[in-house]
């Protein structure tokens, strides 16, 4: 390689390069979620249908007692935010991998795995380009429940956004290891049937544990083993500026795994992609 | 999997694995290997998709894979661009190995794929400024580079049309582009000119031959089209996953005991054309 060559690689390779690479894929995400309205208006009609109709209907039938972080009675549409936003980020997640799978049926996919920059570089600049979007959409949710009368702490705008973006990280990581095993665009609907469907009924998003446990022992046990239940009550938790450890730990150490298997599951040398024949010649 | 009579590999000039002189050999008096594939073997499961490829393409040379669909083109392409791991043999690009650096071959590598790659949605000129940043190009440059290579291809005027209302012909265009974006000095084409009619097809093999030429870029082309290889070129013939025969246009065609490129393919092969014993198609009438 000649000198010119090896000067060039090593400005475009150093510590600016991957920044102008992380942009470059935020930017691309940005424009795409831009271009691409209804899957917004879709992430935003999806909670507001549950908070609108569901909630508003079971608010006079199910008052939530007392219960950390509530320091009162509350409606059970105050209750529901919490699980909702979780829910936005969670199906934005599956959506990001969605248009993975779709990507990679297409080809773009290719365009991004030969780039230079390491695998897992690319990977993780994927994850924080979904997971800000994701973090965009909760909080345009925010609002929307603000101005329906949910009543939320002032600190809790501010307070929620480190556990938004942990939650975003864990969901698009899970996002991201699904589509791997994906292997076409129509078997993605199996996804959404048993792991979307599964992982969101069995969870607190929509019923306090307590009262899980007081119909169900087994459900209970399936809610306390799921990754998604302390998605949302990290998410609970921080809207009232009150750390629950035990969420943190568990959506930390999920987020770890699913990016690690995610990085595994693209690594050209041991991923599940190079056992496939491509088409052509 | 031989042609009839013609022993397969006798033509072809291996080198010995892992000989990293060998490449230097094989194309004595040109100018040292861009692109060196050295006993490369790959297998999806039981099945083996190739086994034990080696050549080389000089820094500027223009190097046409010929092969029927299924002979290995895809997969060795998958493996020079890294989208699989080499896990038998190896493949340097500018000296590098794409195992061991995947960053600086990949960095010297210039990719149009076999399928479309283009974002849809995206504008033609948000399509080069991405492929940019993939490759840790400052805006500014990206810029300029933009406004170059659509020079280059002829469609400056479409860079802010959406890449799906392009033709065909467009958006291959754009993809030759879009590799030549970072100035790699390898490109490497995966039956670029497929779907194409007749005069886009001749257009691109012209345009990606005048680039190589203008820019010294080495060009490794992998078709099963006959009639886009050229006198000069550094023909390969990959079947079944094996290099039957390498070298210049005439001696390839010796290689195949034959007066033309489409009858030495066929013996060395043993294909017969489109629908016959090889399974695949073989164009053109070079």
């Amino acid at each position: 390689m000649s000198a010119t060559a090896t000067a060039r690689l090593h400005r475009r390779l150093g510590p600016g390069g991957y920044l102008i690479c992380l942009r470059g894929i935020m930017w691309r995400e940005g424009l795409r979620f831009v271009h691409q309205r209804g899957r917004f208006l879709a992430a935003l009609v999806r909670p507001l249908v549950w908070l609108v109709i569901f909630a508003a209907g079971w608010r006079e039938v199910l008052g939530v007692s007392i219960m950390p972080p509530y320091h009162t009675y509350i409606l059970y549409s105050t209750y529901v935010v919490p699980g909702l936003l979780a829910m936005v980020q969670f199906f934005y997640g599956m959506q990001s991998s969605l248009s993975m799978v779709y990507d990679r049926e297409m080809g773009n996919m290719r365009v991004l795995l030969v780039s230079p920059f390491p695998r897992w570089f690319l990977l993780m600049s994927k994850l924080t380009a979904s997971t800000a979007i994701s973090v965009f959409q909760c909080y345009a949710f925010l609002v929307i429940a603000w101005l329906w009368g949910i009543d939320l702490p002032q600190t809790a705008w501010l307070a929620v956004l480190p556990a938004l973006l942990l939650c975003g990280f864990m969901l698009g990581a899970m996002g991201m290891v699904l589509s791997s095993l994906v292997r076409q665009l129509e078997n993605f609907a199996g996804v959404m049937n048993f792991v979307i469907f599964p992982m969101f009924f069995a969870s607190s998003a929509l019923y306090p544990l307590w009262q899980v446990q007081q119909s169900s022992p087994l459900l209970y046990q399936a809610c306390r083993l799921n990754p998604f239940t302390y998605a949302v009550e990290l998410t609970r938790f921080s809207l009232y500026s009150t750390m629950n450890p035990i969420a943190l730990g568990v959506v930390l150490a999920c987020s770890v795994v699913f990016t690690a298997a995610a990085i595994l599951a693209y690594d050209p040398a041991r991923g599940l992609l190079a056992r496939r024949p491509g088409a052509g010649g | 999997m031989d042609g009839p009579g013609i022993p397969a590999l006798k033509h072809a000039r291996a080198f010995a694995p892992g000989a990293g002189s060998g490449a230097e050999a094989a194309f004595a008096g040109a100018p040292g290997p861009a692109l060196t594939i050295e006993d490369v073997s790959h297998a999806y499961g039981a099945r083996r998709a190739l086994d034990g490829v080696s050549f080389a393409v000089p820094a500027g040379g223009f190097a046409a894979l010929l092969g029927l669909n299924g002979a290995g083109k895809t997969t060795l392409m998958s493996l020079i661009t890294r989208l699989f791991d080499t896990r038998h043999g190896r493949i340097r690009v500018q000296g590098c190995d794409v195992a061991r650096r995947p960053s600086a071959a990949l960095a010297e590598l210039g990719v149009v794929f076999q399928a479309r790659t283009l974002d849809l949605d995206l504008s033609v000129r948000d399509n080069l400024l991405y492929h940019a940043a993939l490759h840790g190009m400052g805006r500014a440059a990206a810029r300029g580079r933009v406004a170059a290579v659509l020079r280059d291809v002829g469609l400056s005027e479409r860079a802010r049309d959406k890449a799906r209302n392009l033709s065909g012909g467009q958006m291959r265009r754009i993809e030759i582009a879009r590799a030549l974006m970072h100035e790699p000095s390898v490109l490497v084409l995966d039956e670029p000119t497929v779907g194409l009619d007749v005069a886009s097809k001749a257009a691109i093999v012209a345009e990606v031959r005048s680039l190589s030429r203008a820019r010294g870029v080495a060009v490794l082309w992998a078709t099963h089209l006959l009639d886009e290889v050229e006198p000069g070129d550094q023909v390969i013939v990959l079947h079944a996953g094996r290099v039957l025969a390498q070298g210049e246009l005439a001696e390839v065609i010796a290689a195949g005991r034959a007066t033309d490129l489409r009858s030495a393919f066929q013996a060395l092969t043993g294909a017969t054309g489109p629908g016959g014993e090889g399974g695949g198609e073989v164009g053109g009438a070079a």
